[in-house]
Order: C-alpha cells, then sequence, then structure tokens
C-alpha cells in the first residue's frame, strides 16, 4: 500500500463530480414540461411543483415524480399560470379535487390547530418536566450537604 | 434512618398526599391520552394510501370529452343528469381493472345504474380491444388521454368510481376495485337510502 499521490486524488475528485453533474442532470429532466414565457412565471411554477405532492407516490413533490400522473399534473400546473391564476387560486383548485393532503406544508386553520399545536405543547411539557426533575435533584444536593442519609444515595444524587 | 429529607422528591411511603397523587395520575392519564387517540387513528385509517375525496357532497365536475365510438356523441354531465349513475375510471393498462369487470358486468345487468367509463391515459384502440374481449358494461365510454378529466374528478389511481344522484351531485367515492360486496354495501345502500334508482336510467349511446 502507497498513500495516494495528490494526481490521483485529483482524478478521484473529477470523478465524484462528474458522477453528481450526472445525477443532477437526471433529477432535472423528470420535468418535461416546457418552460413558462417568463422567468418570473417559470419561478413560481418551480416552487409550486415543489409545494405540491404528488397523489400517487405521495412522498415525492410533483417537481421530482416521475409518474405520469405527476407529469400531468406538472403540465395542469404550467397552464394554469399561463391562464393568469395566482399561487394561491392553482393550490386551492388542486386541493379542491384532492384535499389538503395534496400540500405538503397544511394550511395554518383551526381544523389543523392540533397539528401546529402539539409539537409546541408537547415541547412545553418536556420542558416542564425538565425542569421539576432539576429542580428536584438541586434541592436534594443544595439543603442537606453535610448530613447524607446513606454513602449510596450521597453518590447517586452528586455525581 | 428513614427521616424525611426538606425539600427531596417525595418518597412512596408518603404516597397519598395530593401533590404525589397528582405525579403519579397525571402520565398515567396522558398515556392513557395517546393511547386511545393512537387507537382511534388505527381504527379510522385501514388504509393510509385512501385519501377522502372532497368532492363528495359536491357537484360532479364539468366535462365535455370525445366518445370511444368514433363519431359518438362527445361524453359529458349530460349523461349523469335525471337519474343515478355509476361513474368509473378505467384503463387497458390497469390490472384492478380486470378484476373489476367482472362487477360492472353485473352491475349493468341488474340494470340498477348506467355505467359511464372514463377512459384514462389510454388509447382508443386498446380500450376498444378490451371491451370485445371482456365484453362492455359501459353506456357511455369518453377518452381521456392525457388526464386532464381525471385530474379535475381528484382521481389518482384507476379504478376509481363515483356515485352520483340524479341531481348530479357526487355521493360516494370508491379508490380501487368495487367487488359485488362493496357494491351492495357502499352503493346500493346509499341508492335505496335515498328512495331508490327511480325513474330507470334511459338507455343510449
Amino acid at each position: 500500500m502507497h498513500s495516494p499521490r495528490p494526481s490521483q486524488l485529483r482524478a478521484l475528485a473529477s470523478a465524484a463530480l462528474l458522477i453528481g453533474l450526472l445525477w443532477v442532470g437526471r433529477a432535472l429532466a423528470v420535468d418535461a414540461t416546457p418552460p413558462l414565457p417568463t422567468a418570473q412565471l417559470q419561478q413560481r411554477y418551480l416552487a409550486l411543483t415543489h409545494e405540491l405532492r404528488c397523489m400517487q407516490c405521495q412522498d415525492e413533490s410533483l417537481a421530482d415524480s416521475e409518474v405520469d400522473l405527476a407529469g400531468q399534473m406538472r403540465g395542469e400546473v404550467h397552464d394554469l399560470l399561463l391562464r393568469g391564476m395566482t399561487d394561491q387560486q392553482v393550490k386551492d383548485y388542486l386541493v379542491s379535487r384532492y384535499g389538503e393532503f395534496i400540500l405538503f406544508k397544511p394550511p395554518m386553520n383551526w381544523r389543523n390547530a392540533w397539528l401546529w399545536g402539539a409539537p409546541v405543547l408537547l415541547m412545553l411539557i418536556g420542558l416542564l418536566v425538565g425542569w421539576r426533575i432539576v429542580v428536584g435533584r438541586r434541592r436534594l444536593v443544595d439543603e442537606d450537604p453535610d448530613e447524607p442519609l446513606d454513602d449510596t444515595v450521597d453518590e447517586h444524587w452528586q455525581s | 434512618m428513614n427521616q424525611p429529607i426538606e425539600g427531596a422528591p417525595t418518597p412512596p411511603q408518603e404516597a397519598g398526599t395530593g401533590s404525589s397523587r397528582w405525579r403519579f395520575v397525571l402520565p398515567l392519564g396522558l398515556f392513557a391520552a395517546l393511547l386511545i387517540v393512537l387507537f382511534v387513528g388505527l381504527v379510522h385509517s385501514p388504509e393510509k394510501n385512501i385519501i377522502p375525496s372532497p368532492l363528495v357532497g359536491k357537484a360532479a365536475p364539468q366535462f365535455s370529452i370525445p366518445n370511444l365510438v368514433s363519431g359518438g356523441e362527445p361524453v359529458s354531465n349530460a349523461a349523469l343528469r335525471g337519474h343515478w349513475s355509476l361513474v368509473n375510471v378505467w384503463g387497458s393498462w390497469c390490472a384492478t381493472c380486470r378484476d373489476e369487470h367482472q362487477t360492472l358486468l353485473m352491475i349493468k345487468q341488474q340494470g340498477a345504474v348506467p355505467i359511464i367509463g372514463i377512459d384514462w391515459n389510454d388509447t382508443p384502440a386498446n380500450a376498444s380491444n378490451w371491451l370485445q374481449q371482456l365484453g362492455n358494461p359501459y353506456q357511455q365510454v369518453g377518452e381521456d388521454p392525457n388526464g386532464r378529466v381525471a385530474i379535475d374528478w381528484g382521481v389518482y389511481a384507476a379504478p376509481e368510481s363515483f356515485l352520483i344522484n340524479p341531481q348530479g351531485v357526487i355521493v360516494y367515492k370508491e379508490v380501487g376495485e368495487i367487488t359485488p360486496e362493496i357494491w351492495r354495501e357502499q352503493f346500493l345502500s346509499r341508492i335505496d337510502a335515498a328512495g331508490g334508482a327511480s325513474p330507470p336510467p334511459a338507455t343510449g349511446g
């Protein structure tokens, strides 16, 4: 075994870069929808297709999915934007057909309150429990430092 | 030995005071609540792939598409007016549709409702072939080769079937194969509950 020479490292890096670029090309090639006439519309199209779910694969966005239905739905988004719909109107239309499930980010409304609120609530409960445990232990250590009940308990709390 | 320490966590021997009972009951209560939530989730979504359609209870989306029979009238909402109907989205490429076909033929024989087919992402040649080989349960079949009508109906996997009442409102949607049991329990029961499938559907198409 000899250690790799710099030229070998460079070759390796180039190969890795090449493979990476090939993969990027493949990812971009998923979407065969013709580009929209203006850069601004195309930007909105890209943003929307990344926010909408492919209903067949369900864990992929419209932009990333290769299935036929996703391609057709990208075509639909393309046409709706061309017709002058706002982003919200496009989303509302697809939600009226497929339900809120099609949005990766569920809307904040009262029906979804538990969905958005539960993580915050659980975190608060966790903090409260943690705080109580810490305070309880600190009291045990602080208030009776000279007269431990017995050695094992003392070691346990102070370690 | 067992002198109580001021400020220390209450030892188990003293359980029974208000505070310690609360500390015991609260986690248990939270755990029970979590169990209930998980159980309800388990019972209410037996299949995570089935997404409830927001179109149920709404008027069937407007459509007008070419008839599979060349020279035939376009297939549109006119086919759904004034009687119960079943709109079935299928394709000759769809394996489950082949399984479902026997049930559709049985429904046609019963004559309770006309079946309107939407041939999805398919070619007329393949669709005609399929109907010649397996029999034709449809009163009319419309062609949706690029899937635009399917998107407007919120379709994401064939077969999908919509039960539509005489007012043109979607009453029920089934994702996946209609079996004779599903036909009885989900479709016929709804038609019966609403007073039956009269007047008898017009023939045509």
